[in-house]
């Protein structure tokens, strides 16, 4: 059986830095910072009080009431994205086969806001159970992916896949090979995520993963610098609309670009270090390239990882060293995370869409707030620090990698007919 | 309008996002206002809340309209 092509055709993000794909790019490309104080809690006793959160973000313009109040805000930001993907792809209820039409869209965490509440609320009554029947159904990681199917009547494949800050890589691995094996035409994939609150951050705080930079939160996500001291959480969703390319060609669909290859490995190392080598993150990549049947000079980007914590960034420079040689001097390299902050189980597809967007557009977005080198860090790489380049880019590897051991990496490239 | 009658109402407008107008003593949860099994029970749980009550499964069955409710919670409200 030949394997069908897969393309993407249409985009929907939410994310600190726009709340729809043209505010996105566009920031992401004039580097601007999407981290501020939090204003979701009151943070004042932890000791981070940054994140990048979504603003301005009100869900009525696209469901209501009723339905949103049985959906955490990470289904919120599922739901949104999703309506814009569809559109962005120009498929409808008129022209969609409702059977040929599935969603893969995780969360890395799920509704933990849904969780907090309803057990904070239990523990400050007299021990009478008095959970809501919608406590289950809001927080749930998979009910983003069931939600969305119901919204738009879409019968095909649905699940969510769930590898922390892999997720969404995962999730586009997932919709890639079952487009590529005809079990559908058209697959909504993403990830969405939505954890700024005292039991999300908190955690995060404990593991000492996040940046505590609560002086000046714009310059705290800086991955490579010396001076990097953890993540800035981030909030957001992305949804790509996969497709067959004989779909998206039969519906003289406009298309982004191709999707190449994907890979996904672990480290079989620790829970939340990554192996020292970057040894499952080598091994992904290389995967990834034999999947698309590509060398490591095809590629002309790579969005990192890249979180802008002191062990992560370095270990993942060393698998590129690693598999690209020589060519490694002649990528770009960017850690987009410098301005959306970590969207953890959407970091993923936050991070191909930009990949996505810089294939289409050759152009690479920048990592921002690079101050001052890092000596351990190979100063002949091009991180593409403070400002956007402009190149031809072929194609794009992105990497994403998740507590658990768990690394997923996928390839997109020009679409040549 | 007794003073149970309007925070039952008030709960059903809330939970169900209807109108006010609709919430009518004979209209029934599921026929007219919308609502699901899970909603439903929703709304029987916030009364036991906000009455400070608990309704035991079988009373909760026969509880299906607005004005139900009321008469329930007028009986048995502390």
């Amino acid at each position: 059986m030949e394997l069908n092509r897969v393309v993407i055709t249409g985009i929907g993000v939410i994310s600190a830095i726009g709340n729809n794909l043209d505010d996105f790019w566009n920031n992401l490309v004039n580097g601007v910072s999407g981290a501020d104080h939090i204003t979701q809690y009151d943070a004042s006793k932890f000791k981070t009080q940054i994140a990048c959160e979504v603003k301005g973000f009100d869900i009525a313009q696209f469901i209501d009431k009723k339905d949103a109040r049985k959906m955490d805000r990470f289904t919120h930001f599922g739901i949104a994205s999703s309506d814009m993907a569809l559109a962005d792809a120009g498929l409808d209820k008129n022209n969609i086969n409702p059977d040929r039409v599935g969603v893969i869209v995780g969360s890395g965490i799920g509704g933990v806001q849904t969780f907090q509440q309803e057990v904070s609320d239990f523990a400050k009554g007299d021990g009478t159970p008095r959970f809501t029947p919608f406590f289950i159904p809001r927080m749930i990681c998979d009910i983003c992916a069931g939600q969305i199917s119901i919204r738009h009547n879409l019968r095909g494949p649905n699940f969510a896949v769930m590898s922390a800050c892999a997720t969404s890589t995962n999730a586009i691995m997932e919709a890639y090979n079952l487009l590529r094996l005809n079990k559908a035409d058209v697959i909504l994939a993403g990830g969405s995520e939505s954890t700024i609150n005292e039991a999300g951050m908190g955690g995060f705080v404990s593991m000492k993963a996040l940046s505590e930079r609560n002086d000046d939160p714009k310059t705290a996500s800086r991955p490579y610098d010396k001076d990097r001291d953890g993540f800035v959480m981030g909030e957001g969703c992305g949804i790509l609309v996969m497709e067959t390319l004989k779909s998206a060609l039969a519906r003289g669909a406009r298309i982004y670009c191709e999707v190449a290859g994907a890979g996904a490995t672990a480290d079989a190392y620790h829970i939340t270090a990554p192996h020292p080598d970057g040894l499952g993150a080598k091994n992904v990549m290389r995967a990834a390239l034999e999947d698309a049947e590509m060398a490591p000079e095809d590629i002309d980007y790579i969005n990192t990882h890249g979180t802008s914590t002191p062990l992560g960034d370095g270990a993942e420079v060393k698998a590129i060293l690693s598999v690209f040689g020589e060519h490694a001097y002649k990528l770009n390299i960017s850690s987009t995370k410098s301005m959306t902050g970590h969207c953890l189980g959407a970091a993923g597809v936050i991070e191909a869409i930009a990949a996505i967007k810089s294939v289409a557009h050759d152009i690479v977005p920048p990592t921002i707030n690079h101050f001052t080198d890092d000596p351990d860090i190979d100063p002949k790489l091009n991180f593409t620090f403070n400002k956007a380049q402009y190149r031809t880019v072929r194609a794009a590897l992105s990497n994403t990698f998740g507590f658990g051991g768990h690394n997923a990496c996928v390839i997109v490239k020009k679409y040549v007919a | 309008m007794s003073d149970i009658a309007t925070r039952v109402k008030k709960i059903i407008v809330d939970k169900l996002g209807v109108d006010e107008a609709e919430v009518t003593t004979e209209a029934s949860f599921t026929n007219d206002l919308g609502a699901d099994s899970l909603d439903t029970v929703e709304l029987i749980m916030e009364f036991e809340k906000e009455f400070n009550i608990s309704i035991p499964d079988e009373q909760a069955e026969t509880i299906t309209t607005v004005g139900q409710a009321v008469t329930y919670l007028e009986e048995h409200a502390k």
